[in-house]
This record gives C-alpha cells, structure tokens and sequence, in this order.
C-alpha cells in the first residue's frame, strides 16, 4: 500500500455529508471508508458500493437446511427403524410427511438464519475479542467521518473537503 | 368491449352447461355403464389400488367414504339382487350430482369474483386505519374494484337461492327441507341439529346483513374520499379512519360467519375453527393480486405516472406475505385433520385426496411454491411482467381454491372444468371487468388532498 497517508474529514450532519460524498466521487477521488454513528439511507449507493449478496447466500443455507431435515428424518422414521406409532403411516416419507413439515420449516428457517449471521460475522469481520477500528470515538456519537487517500495531492484535497461543509480535516500517517 | 364479449360467451358457456346437465335416469345408468366398460376388467386392480391409497392416511374410515363415491366397491360382496337395488341408488345419486354441476360452477365463478372485492375493501380498509403512506395512490384503484362487491355479493345470494327455489337444493342440501323432518326418509339427524342456524332465511338475512354492512362502508368511505378532493381540511379523512377501524372489526366477524355460510356449509357435516381465516387469507391475495394487475395495466396506460416501481413492489410483497399465510392456514387446517384423523373431519380431506388429487395438490404448487420461488427475488418484484404472471397463476390457484372447497360436496366425483365451468368464469370475469373499469372513470385516479399523498408520491423503497 503506497497510501501510507489518509485524510480525516469530519463531518456533523449525515446530509451534508452525502453532498460531500457526492462531490468527492464526482473529483474522483477515492473513498477508503466512511465512518458513521447510525445508517444513514442511500449512502451505500452514492459512495458505489456493490450490492450485499447476503440475501442469496442465505438462501441456499435455507435449502441446506431443508435437505438436512429431509434426509434425517427419511433415515431416522423411515429406513432406520419405520415403527408403528399411533397408526402413523411409516411406509414411505410423502406418505408421512405432513407430520415432518414443522420440523422442515423450523430446520430451514434455522440454517438459513444462523448460517447468514455466522457469514456477515466473518465477512465483517467481528468477534467478541476483537479490536475496535474507529478511528475517532466521535464517529459512534454523532460525528461522521470520510477517509480519503493521499497521492501527493494533500492541498487540492483538503481545499475540496473543506469547501463540503468538514468541521475538522486532519492528516493521518498511517502506521502499517 | 372485451368484458362484454366475455359476458356473452360465458353466458352461452353458462346456459349450455344447464342445458346438458339434464339427464334421464336412463342416460346416466348408459353412461355408468360405458364408463365401466372402458375400464375393462380393471376393478380388480382399481379396487387394490384404492386400498393402497387407503392406506395412507384413513385406513380406519376407507370404507365409509368408499361406500359413498367409490364405482367399484359397491359391486363387491353384494348378491345380485342387492347389486341392483345399488345400481338404481347408484345412478340416481350420479344424476344428481351431474345436475348440481352448472350450478356450482356457476356459484363457485361468482364467489371468487365477489372475495376479490371483498379481500380489496378489506385491505383498503386496512390503509385508513394504519394510516400507510405509501398506498394512497392507490386507493383510487382500489375504490374502483371494490365497486364490483355490492353486485357480486347480491348474486352469490341469488345464485343461492335459486339453487334452492329452482335447483332442488344443488348447492346447499340443508336447505331441503326434507332433510329435518323427521318423518321423511332423506332426515337427516346432524343436520337437524344445525337447523337453528342452517335455515334457509336465517341464511338469507345474515347474508343481507353481511352485505348491507360492507355496503354501508364501501359507500361512506368512497363518498369521504370524493369529498376530501375538493375540502380544505382534513375531516373527511378523519372520518373515513374512524370508520374504517369500525369497519375492520365488523368485517372479521362477518367475514368469519359468511365464510360458514357460504362456504362451509356446503359440507353440512363438517366444521373447522379456522375455516374463516383460511377465507380471508385467500381473498385477501386475490384481492392485492388484482390491485396489482390493473395498477400495472393502468399505469401501462399512462394513467398513473406517479406510481413507480416501489409501488409495485410493495404490492408484489403483500403477494409474496399472504401467499405464504394463505398456505400456513391452508396447511395447518390439513395437517390438524390428517393428524388426528377424527372420522367425522377427515373425511372432508379424504373425498378430496381421493376424487381431486390433482387441484388438491396443484393448488398448493400454484398458490405456494409458484410465489414463493418467483417473488422471492428482490428484483423480480420491480418487474412488471414478472408481476402480472405471478398474479395470473395465483389467481388461477385460488380458483382452484374455491373449487376444491365447493365442487367435492356439490359434484363429488363428477367433476371436470369444462364448458360450465370456463363460462361461468369468463361471464363473471366481463361482469367484473365492466363494473370494476366503469366505477374507475367515475373519479380522477389521484386522489388530490390526502393528507399522505405526498409521500405515496414520493415512496421509494
């Protein structure tokens, strides 16, 4: 990473920092991150970000979990040991299935749940003992903060952010 | 022009199917009687093969339902003269049943039509009285498809009561009076029983009743939102949430209880608790199903350019929500009846297993799995030709829906969609189609004052 240093712009209200977001893509300059104490709505879009593929993930853990319900209750009430319980018909799964279908449901919704938060936690990268990264305490209260690289155009830069409304511009050497 | 070409072919679907559904005593025992022919030697094996299927999930009670429908079981074990006496019985039982056939089609086209104006004032309703901001744009539609519930509710009445005054009962047989005198053979005890609210006026007055009440909101509140476009304050808005919290908590009693009558007893033998619900859920997709169509045909028209995608995403939502509500109920009155297979309640599922596997169980393909994989994708939900097909095949479902729960007490096992049935659709479908556009040219389609068509405008999701 050549970017050894960023630029701090903090700002104090989330519109007037998604104009600066606007206007920093519009110089093409490139946003490393954007720090913020709260969502704020259509940010993900005005910085260019790609779309979560969350959703889609989750839905094949749905069908894993789905499969898993399937297949071990066809081995366990049907193949393994097809007992006469209480006149249930034991024969074949479809024959037997109404029977099984809140333990389907409850199985998919199960896998398709925990599965999409283990993966957000990883893609995330969180974990009970980890380090917290904000740069600024501010930033979970109520400053936002946008970090921009420097590529020896640190005058330029800060005359733009300064021009955006920033309440603090600070230069940051960061430490690798 | 369409919806009055579909008028005039379905009524000549519909006064065909009555036409031919007159048959002698003599024709019918003809037609059993070719009908058993062209199965050849096949009893033997159809007999096993009902036996296997008995097994599955009514071994207990096989033979009673058998005794009931089932054309080769009645032959067996029975001496010759007995077979005769059967086969008399028999056949007088099919010609019945063959008669109901025009009047249950019939009946079945002009409920569906009149629950989806129904399912819409409901949901409209629902609007007012969680003061959405996203809908009112829409509400103009809705107000135009809910013009078509005063009419379709008065000929479900109608269709009823010709049944019982021309049709020899076809679709209500508690409404025979014979069946609680207890002095004619056809007395008929559990229906007896019931009579107290199984009586035909009973029946028509709570009908008028049910009716008069959703009348009174659909008038009030359409005359409310007319008069909110040319007021200067809020009051007519005002009013129209108030009553349309009055009118939700009236409209799920009487929902529940016309789905009783109009429904439900059909089957005077049986009862669900939560038969009503299963209703609602159903009307309740239609309902948004068809909000959606005509939102997306009008706007297609250049009608509505303020809705915009998220619009029909929101709408594709509701779909997608009650789909799945819809087949929760759907599954959980089945698995109740299946688990517990009391005699007296499963039998409603075995006649339906047995003579309607496939729209018993094309039904939940077309009304589950059908939306559940298409409108699942975030999307898709934008798309407008993704709508309208998802629409279409829900709407078939839960036609498929209604069918299930009239034909099998009407026609049992004589059923098929044919000339009848198609032209009844199609003759409702005009009616609906010509009530339901003629109300929309009656009033702008923007409503202009609600206090939330701001934001409906500028909804985005």
């Amino acid at each position: 990473m050549e970017a050894s240093k960023v630029i701090h712009a903090i700002y104090n209200d989330d519109d007037v920092l998604m104009n600066a977001v606007k206007k920093v893509k519009a110089e093409r300059h490139h946003i490393e991150e954007i720090y913020t104490p709260f969502p704020v709505h259509g940010l993900d879009k005005a910085m260019g970000l790609a779309p979560t593929r969350i959703a889609i993930a989750s839905f094949m853990y749905g069908c894993v979990g789905l499969t898993v319900a399937v297949v071990m209750m066809n081995f366990i009430m049907i193949e393994d040991w097809p007992q006469n319980i209480g006149g249930k018909p034991s024969f074949s799964y479809i024959e037997n299935m109404p029977a099984f279908v809140p333990i389907m449901f409850e199985l998919t919704v199960f896998f398709a749940a925990h599965l999409m938060v283990i993966t957000f936690y990883l893609r995330s990268t969180m974990w009970p003992f980890k380090k917290a990264e904000n740069p600024d305490p501010r930033t979970t209260d109520d400053h936002f903060l946008m970090e921009i690289a420097v590529h020896g155009n640190e005058n330029e830069l800060t005359d733009l952010l300064k021009e955006t409304g920033a309440v603090e511009i600070n230069l940051i050497d960061k430490a690798h | 022009m369409t919806s009055i070409i579909l008028m005039i072919v379905g009524l000549i679907g519909v006064g065909y199917g009555f036409a031919t559904s007159h048959h002698s005593l003599e024709d019918v025992k003809e037609m059993i009687a070719a009908q058993e022919a062209g199965h050849g030697g096949g009893h033997e094996a159809e007999t096993k093969a009902h036996v296997v299927a008995g097994v599955e999930d009514h071994s207990d009670n096989s033979h009673k339902a058998n005794a009931h429908d089932a054309l080769a079981d009645t032959h067996e074990g029975s001496s010759h003269a007995d077979a005769v006496d059967h086969d008399e019985e028999h056949a007088e039982h099919v010609q019945h049943r063959l008669a109901n056939r025009p009047w249950a089609a019939l009946y079945v086209a002009a409920f569906f039509f009149f629950m989806i104006a129904l399912g819409v004032l409901a949901f409209y309703a629902v609007q007012y009285a969680a003061q959405a901001g996203w809908s009112p744009l829409l509400l103009r539609v809705m107000e135009g498809i809910t013009a078509y519930m005063l009419p379709g509710a008065l000929i479900v009445l109608l269709i009823a009561s010709l049944s019982h005054f021309i049709g020899h009962d076809a679709i209500f047989n508690w409404m025979n009076p014979e069946m609680v005198d207890p002095d004619s053979e056809k007395f008929d005890k559990l229906v007896s029983g019931k009579k107290g609210w199984l009586n035909y006026w009973g029946f028509l007055i709570r009908g008028l009743i049910f009716v008069g009440g959703w009348y009174l909101y659909r008038h009030f509140s359409r005359k409310f939102s007319i008069a909110q476009d040319s007021a200067d304050d809020n009051r007519n808005f005002k009013k129209t949430f108030r009553i349309s919290a009055g009118f939700l908590v009236f409209f799920l009693y009487t929902e529940s209880m016309m789905s009783w009558d109009w429904i439900m007893s059909v089957d005077p033998h049986w009862f669900s608790t939560l038969f009503g619900w299963y209703v609602l859920a159903g009307m309740m997709v239609c309902g948004i199903t068809v909000i959606s169509m005509i939102t997306i045909y009008l706007k297609s028209l250049g009608l509505l350019p303020k809705v915009n995608d998220s619009h029909i995403h929101d709408l594709a939502k509701f779909m997608f929500g009650f789909s799945i509500f819809w087949t929760y109920l759907w599954f959980s009155q089945f698995m109740l009846i299946w688990y517990s297979n009391i005699p007296e309640e499963v039998t409603y599922f075995v006649t339906r297993f047995q003579d309607y596997q496939l729209p018993f169980l094309g039904m939940v393909a077309m009304n589950f799995i059908f939306p559940l994989l298409i409108l699942m994708n975030s999307d898709y939900k934008r798309i407008p030709w993704f709508v309208i097909m998802a629409g279409i095949v829900i709407l078939c479902g839960h036609y498929i829906d209604i069918f299930n729960m009239i034909m099998p007490a009407t026609v049992g096992d004589q059923w098929a969609i044919g000339i009848p049935e198609i032209g009844s659709i199609l003759l409702f479908a005009g009616l609906f189609i010509f009530v339901v556009f003629t109300a929309l040219t009656k009033a702008p389609l923007e409503p202009k004052r609600n206090p939330f068509i701001k934001e409906s405008e500028h909804f985005h999701y």
